[in-house]
């Protein structure tokens, strides 16, 4: 597991996600109800970036299907969604944001 | 009957989601699920795409393997036609002659495609698609295509021109109305995928009308009522679909476009529930009864009946929403089509991505997003609130859709 510095944190509004490629692994970073999340951004269902989706308490809904994940867990909340995502940890020090990916 | 016994006849997207909403709520009686295919519940939504190209395995598409079914005491039977309810005895006929007795039984039994009277029978070359194997005779058809015709510029139509068109094949839609997509779009924005197919080489003809399809074993040409004859390998025909409404009509269930039910899935009938596109279903945001064939109504309507089934006593109760991937554009569609629509465009048409909204006396009664189905959601608010917004601001991109959803309660459109 590496830490990596990421830029853009600062862009990223409250209940709003930006797509991130980090260690080659496309990251959806997002912020709900004011605290940061990291999590793989591609749908489990079929190909979409979860990014462009939509962000709600404490979930990401897929722009395609509306399937949605628990940003905390990963978890599928249900149909059409039943595998999760995987989840990144999250820590900001001294401004800057910084994803633990594994290696 | 002594133990509890539900019973779902219709094993497609709804019968499969209606039998895993029921264990998921705690369900604990015996529980059945009868489907005429011989497939497990699936969805059909990549079967005029995915797996039509060959980029999805049609099994990707079930909802569950079958070990799902038996680990959650489902019994399923799959290959297996309903003939006949007695509602008063509360017991179905199988085709294999066998009675089996319910205490509540749901009905999913969903819609079959609308043929085409002209279209000959057992003509070689000639496909509607529906199912699983219907979708991989007609993959195995385009291999060798060159020219395929499609009848019906409805979305099942574009679907296939567009997965025939990213395979190399010469595409022509022939559509009877003056628009695509007649029944789910005002023209005006129905122009905008109506561009998108020309712009990637497929032949639209519209106000047109077939009136044969020659070939001797196999297909040749669409004939159409100018006489022009267009030369076709394979053709599909997308002309739309009818509910299955026969077995609860036989029963004395009421029936009309659908069968009928109230906003708890429940049909005229006691102790028998109906759900997904063989529905005519009363919505109270609409406020009236709509048949609909999606995916949205096959899953969440189904959900809900398995929540009434149990005395939940939960409408349902949700803005129609709809979506289609046609080449590189994801189209999503929340409410529904209806007349005198101002339609208002959002962001650049020729663009990558826009979204439209149908106004009617300042409210938004429809809107459709085109790769933008991510702020889908806040218009489906919108729609689901009968907003008042001006339509200045759903024209401007600067202005956030979210911020034009009313903090307020939703309230019917019917009020």
């Amino acid at each position: 597991m590496t830490w990596h510095p990421v830029a853009g944190a600062e862009n990223v509004g409250d209940e709003e996600a930006i797509a991130l490629e980090i260690a080659g692994k496309p990251v959806a970073l997002c912020r709900s109800g004011g605290r940061l999340y990291a999590v793989h951004n591609i749908c489990t269902h079929q190909f979409a970036l979860l990014s462009e989706g939509y962000v709600e308490d404490g979930c990401i809904e897929c722009p395609l299907h509306q399937g949605r994940f628990n940003l905390e867990t990963g978890a599928a909340q249900g149909a059409p969604v039943t595998d999760p995502i995987p989840v990144y940890e999250v820590r900001v020090e001294d401004g800057k944001t910084y994803v633990r990916i594994p290696d | 009957m002594a133990t509890e016994r539900i019973v779902i006849v219709g094993a497609g997207q709804a019968g499969g989601r209606a039998a895993e909403a029921l264990r998921r709520e705690g369900y604990k009686g015996e529980l059945l699920l009868f489907g005429d295919e011989p497939h497990e519940p699936y969805e059909r939504p990549a079967l005029s795409k995915g797996v039509l190209v060959g980029q999805a395995a049609a099994k990707s598409t079930l909802i569950h393997p079958r070990e799902w079914y038996a680990a959650q005491s489902i019994e399923l039977r799959t290959g297996l036609r309903i003939e006949a309810i007695a509602p008063q005895s509360r017991n179905l006929i199988t085709a294999d002659g066998r009675a089996v007795e319910y205490s509540k039984l749901l009905l999913c039994t969903g819609s079959r495609v609308r043929p085409l009277t002209i279209a000959p029978d057992g003509m070689r070359g000639v496909y509607y698609l529906r199912t699983i194997p219907e979708s991989e005779t007609l993959r195995r058809a385009l291999a060798d295509c060159r020219s395929l015709v499609v009848i019906g510029g409805g979305f099942i139509g574009l679907e296939v021109a567009s997965s025939a068109a990213q395979l190399g094949i010469a595409v022509t839609v022939v559509e009877r109305q003056p628009a695509l997509l007649d029944r789910a779009l005002p023209a005006g924005i129905a122009s905008q995928v109506e561009r998108l197919h020309r712009s990637r080489g497929v032949a639209i003809e519209l106000s047109s009308r077939a009136t044969s399809i020659a070939g001797g074993d196999t297909v040749k040409a669409v004939v159409l009522e100018d006489g022009r004859e267009l030369p076709a390998d394979v053709v599909v025909i997308g002309i739309g679909v009818i509910p299955n409404t026969e077995l609860a009509e036989a029963a004395g269930a009421r029936s009309s476009d659908g069968v009928v039910v109230d906003e708890y899935c429940r049909t005229s009938l006691p102790e028998l529930y109906a759900a997904g596109d063989v529905t005519s279903h009363y919505n109270p945001i609409l406020g009236r009864h709509i048949r609909l064939e999606s995916w949205q109504n096959a899953q969440n309507q189904a959900i809900a009946a398995a929540r009434n089934l149990l005395g939940a006593e939960k409408p349902y109760a949700e803005v129609p929403w709809f979506w289609s991937d046609q080449y590189d554009c994801n189209i999503q569609l929340a409410g529904v089509v209806e007349p005198g629509l101002e339609i208002v465009w959002r962001g650049e048409r020729q663009g990558a991505k826009c979204m439209a909204f149908g106004v009617l006396a300042g409210k938004v009664r429809l809107a459709v997003a085109f790769n933008a189905g991510g702020e889908l959601r806040f218009a489906r608010r919108l729609v689901e609130f009968g907003a008042q917004v001006p339509s200045a601001s759903l024209a401007n991109p600067a202005v956030k859709l979210k911020e034009l959803v009313p903090e307020a309660a939703p309230r019917s459109l019917a009020a």
